[in-house]
């Protein structure tokens, strides 16, 4: 992956001390701030059920990165290392005696140990080398743990999976997480550590390794480092993270299945982080935000969302492998050059038909496929609010227009906001 | 005699039934500056590769300060003490200039693979690499990316990161290949101060670096070494000439 | 005796179907360099595009036009999509496929749904060949055989033979030679990327009938196939094939003799515990045979990579 520019850690060791301090420091007080008030902004149960689901994905989606983003090892079965993060901290559950010995915040720390374990058993044959072969066996390992997960049923719980009572735990200065509240602060608290965590990883002499073997590494080699140990010690640290997001997994959901560590887990994850953008530290949590809302929100509205999706996937792949953080920054050099007010204009001409053109493009999809697959009779349908027969012709037309039209003027106005680009990406006056 | 920093005897290599390297018993002493020469594809590269276990040699062994390296990887090669830079430009693109030199300080410091230690804390690590950028003069082109610099730029940074490490022992494969006259000179400077002290192995094809620089030089044809010695004697050699000679005849046919 | 006879055919009739998939999956890799994650949803499209065509035209119309449409829609990924992430590097290509993957299942999903759709063996074959013990033995997996092993000789011929064939395994070794020899090497890759898609398609044709046409196909078959060219040796032709028949006979045989694994135990003098109900292994105790028939291909694929990290056939990586 060409355009890995990685946050440069040696820019900071520049500057003064101490103002350097309060500048690496200042985005983790932000965010906590930010994860204190999140409940009193949004206050309904179902927003804190999406806000905990988005805080596990960040941080899986973050370990994730340890893999794809620093040491660019490609895996398609990371999901059963949260899996079994997961079921293990379900079985500790169950285990009363064990269970009420410790609070409640300690039981990610269990997941992390048996996803680490369970990583090294991987990693010892797994990261000899990466690229291809390393993602086969990640798959075929993903795919066997994934399969006996319905044989062995004593760990695993067959197909109804594991479930289990968080409030058995010792009680946490009186508190038994019994409230959907006490559960969001406990996994507040876990991404901010993990994410910590696995932000100063990165600037470790291990964490630099990776990226160098990554980019290159036979060169690596030569410089004394074994490529394959450096692969290993990120492969187990992320396989750590991953079973700590399993462990707040069990606790937020109380029930872990076959589902947790199934290859479409792992899919959705690499999704996730690839969308987000692999190329920065801070790629995966917007990947993890924005998939978790698209997601929710989404499927809400339409039966189609996984194509969307999809769609939306590919189309990163192909024309944005920096995926969202990777154009958010490109527009730094811009702002540097206090040229964005060049961009506001052109953006508005060419993306906001582009974005009616493809609302369109999704309004003619959805009516396809209500034409196809609605019962017999069934010739209503309701889209962007408006209800009307999609077995008449007007609306086809409407929405044809719409498409047609919106996806011309973009592609009319699309040199202007070219030239805009390159006229405020140059340092020169502009003409 | 002390123990020579590299010893090579019977040093062979073939690849299927072709013989790249005929049987090279070599000896290089400590703080010499040895030059390999030879016409294209007497086998240099391969010597090179053996030597640092790139790869496997069908006979013969290699010796580092009289320790045979036979078998090991290259990783645990360089913690004995060698270090190589290659033919083509082996640096890490993505990386700032400075990164890329501390990566090779990283293992020599003692950090190994410690995830305890942050690097940027580290005064030592730091300014290990600076001295460094500033031996090579790069000091001001510190926090680009090393894919940008130019040719002759990334060159000498591979020269920084090959010397990072302290190893004792300097592989250097056609430093100044694809370079102007005043590129060469200046690596070839370059090379002369940041070698001081140190034994120095070089691939070269450019006589005018091979002769300023070289203590003795082997002249290796065919995957065998026909003279080894001081400059002035391997220049007057008859084999060599015949040998120069005899390619630079082929050449015109 | 006779049901041994049985498993044979039937797991030359699996592998036979798994070495379709892996030899035009294993061309694209030794050419390309990257393994196509999508390869068994074109043998899903391959299914879809027949039963499809079979409606109007018959079953045979659709075993000749529908891999003619994969294999150009492959072709078409290759220009379109592929090789423009080609630049960015190997695993954003891989990343590529994987997605492709994902969206034809669900464009298959949009257009036809999720059921299965009724995709039959043809009237013609749909008889019994002959009986070994009881056992029938259909006219179509005869067909299927030869229809697989005709490929497999055609497709030696074209490689060994022909002009064609001497500069496809030219191109892939020495591309730029071949290249600047005056050949179009991209157009060479479009092309083997369009007939191992093609490939593909006609498993999926064959297969459609008689393992079912629904969307999750590609992803039941997905894996193995690359479970298969791991083990028989990336990269490696006759690899594939030993390692297709090997998994076809691996899974057929687990699945007809009811082996428990308590059984196996107790050949090998461990006796079975007296209380199950406490022991942490109880599961791997009542084990049988045909429940683990599925997973048995990946612990052998885990098996070869801890023991022989190249592949059954494959060369030792350098």
């Amino acid at each position: 992956m060409s355009n890995q520019l990685t946050t440069d850690p040696s820019k900071s060791a520049q500057r003064m001390r101490a103002g350097s301090m309060t500048m690496t420091l200042m985005p983790w007080i932000l965010a906590a701030g930010a994860l204190m008030l999140m409940p009193f902004i949004f206050t309904s149960s179902s927003a804190l059920t999406i806000m905990n689901q988005m805080w596990i994905t960040v941080i899986f989606a973050l370990a994730y990165n340890m893999l794809l983003g620093q040491g660019g090892m490609l895996s398609f079965g990371h999901a059963v290392y949260a899996g079994v993060g997961g079921f293990a901290c379900m079985h500790i559950m169950n285990a009363s005696d064990f269970f009420a010995s410790f609070p409640l915040p300690v039981l990610p720390v269990f997941g992390g140990i048996f996803g680490a374990g369970l990583a090294m058993i991987v990693g010892s044959f797994s990261t000899r080398s990466a690229g291809t072969v390393f993602a086969m066996i990640s798959l075929g390992v993903g795919e066997l743990i994934a399969a006996s997960s319905v044989i062995i049923v004593a760990f695993f719980g067959g197909e109804e999976g594991i479930s289990g009572d968080r409030t058995y735990a010792m009680p946490f200065f009186g508190n038994e997480f019994l409230q959907q509240i006490n559960v969001y602060y406990l996994t507040s608290f876990w991404v901010l550590l993990s994410a910590a965590l696995m932000y100063l990883w990165s600037r470790t002499p291990v964490g630099r390794m990776a990226n160098a073997v990554r980019d290159n590494p036979e060169r690596a080699e030569f410089l004394g480092y074994s490529a394959r140990w450096v692969r290993y010690y990120s492969f187990v640290a992320s396989g750590f993270f991953a079973g700590i997001a399993g462990g707040l997994f069990a606790i937020n959901y109380e029930i872990v299945t076959e589902e947790n560590l199934n290859t479409a887990s792992s899919g959705v994850i690499l999704l996730v982080t690839f969308l987000g953008g692999v190329g920065f530290f801070f790629g995966p949590i917007i990947g993890a935000i924005v998939f978790t809302l698209v997601q929710t929100v989404l499927s809400l509205q339409t039966e189609l969302w996984a194509f969307y999706a999809g769609s939306l996937f590919l189309a990163t792949v192909m024309f944005f492998p920096g995926g969202l953080a990777g154009l958010l920054m490109m527009h730094v050099p811009v702002f540097k050059l206090g040229k964005a007010k060049l961009l506001i204009e052109p953006y508005f001409k060419t993306l906001l038909p582009a974005a009616i053109g493809i609302l369109g493009l999704c309004a003619l999809v959805e009516m396809t496929f209500h034409f196809r697959h609605a019962t017999k009779g069934d010739n209503e349908m309701t889209l962007f609010w408006t209800t009307f027969d999609s077995h008449t012709v007007l609306p086809w037309l409407i929405a044809l227009a719409v498409t047609a039209v919106g996806l011309a003027i973009a592609k009319r106005t699309a040199p202007a906001l070219k030239e805009a680009w390159s006229d405020a990406n140059s340092a020169g006056e502009v003409s | 005699m002390s123990v020579p920093a590299l010893e090579l005897t019977g040093l062979t290599k073939s690849f299927g039934h072709a013989k790249i390297i005929r049987g090279i018993d070599l000896s290089i002493g400590k703080a010499e500056r040895h030059a390999i020469i030879g016409p294209n594809g007497a086998g240099k590269s391969t010597l090179f590769n053996l030597i640092t276990a790139r790869f496997a040699p069908t006979k013969g062994t290699v010796k580092l300060h009289g320790e045979d390296v036979i078998g090991l990887q290259p990783y645990q090669i360089n913690r004995k003490g060698l270090s190589r830079s290659f033919q083509i430009t082996n640096i890490f693109p993505a990386m700032t200039v400075f990164e890329n030199v501390r990566c090779a300080l990283l293992w020599s410091q003692g950090y190994k693979y410690s995830f305890w230690n942050l690097v940027n804390n580290s005064r030592r690590l730091t300014e290990g690499a600076d001295a460094i950028l500033d031996q090579i003069n790069l000091l001001e082109r510190r926090n680009l990316p090393a894919g940008t610099l130019s040719y002759a730029e990334q060159r000498a940074l591979e020269i920084g990161i090959t010397i990072a490490g302290g190893a004792d022992v300097i592989m250097l494969d056609e430093p100044t290949a694809g370079m102007s006259h005043s590129e060469t000179d200046y690596i070839t400077d370059l090379i002369m101060k940041v070698t001081e002290g140190k034994t120095l192995i070089m691939v070269e094809h450019d006589m005018g670096v091979v002769f300023g620089l070289a203590d003795r030089i082997s002249v290796l044809v065919y995957g065998e070494i026909i003279a080894t010695g001081k400059p002035a004697d391997v220049r007057a050699d008859p084999k060599v000439q015949e040998a120069y000679l005899g390619a630079a005849l082929e050449a015109e046919h | 005796m006779e049901l041994i006879l049985v498993n044979i055919i039937d797991g030359l009739v699996t592998g036979l179907l798994l070495f379709m998939l892996s030899a035009g999956l294993t061309l694209i890799f030794s050419m390309m360099g990257v393994l196509n994650f999508a390869h068994a949803s074109f043998y899903m499209l391959g299914a879809y595009f027949a039963y499809q065509i079979s409606i109007a035209l018959g079953f045979w119309m659709g075993l000749l036009i529908a891999p003619i449409i994969v294999g150009v829609l492959g072709a078409g990924v290759e220009r379109y999509g592929l090789r423009r992430v080609h630049q960015y590097g190997h695993v954003p290509e891989l990343i590529f496929t994987f997605g492709l993957a994902l969206l034809i299942e669900e464009l298959v999903q949009f257009i036809w749904g999720k059921n299965q759709m009724p995709f039959n063996i043809p009237e013609v074959l749909n008889y019994t060949a002959f009986s070994v013990a009881g056992n029938s033995i259909p006219a179509y997996k005869i067909f299927m055989i030869f229809i697989s092993v005709g490929i497999f000789m055609g497709l030696l011929y074209v490689l060994t033979k022909t002009r064609v064939g001497m500069i496809i395994q030219a191109a892939l070794s020495y591309p730029r030679t071949v290249e600047s020899l005056g050949h179009n090497v991209p157009l060479i890759f479009m092309g083997v990327f369009g007939v191992g898609t093609a490939l593909a398609g006609v498993a999926g044709v064959i297969a459609g009938p008689v393992l079912g046409t629904f969307p999750g196909m590609a992803f039941v078959l997905g894996s193995i196939v690359f479970v298969t060219i791991v083990i028989g040796g990336l990269g490696s032709l006759w690899g594939a094939l030993v390692a297709s028949l090997l998994i076809g006979w691996l899974t057929t045989f687990a699945k007809s003799y009811n082996l428990a694994m308590s059984d196996i135990f107790n050949a090998i003098g461990i006796s079975t515990p007296e209380n199950m109900d406490d022991n942490i292994f109880r599961d791997l105790w009542t084990v049988t045979s045909p429940q683990i028939a599925d997973i048995l291909p990946y612990i052998l694929m885990v098996m070869i990579l801890i023991f022989r990290p190249a592949g059954l056939l494959g060369k030792r990586e350098s």
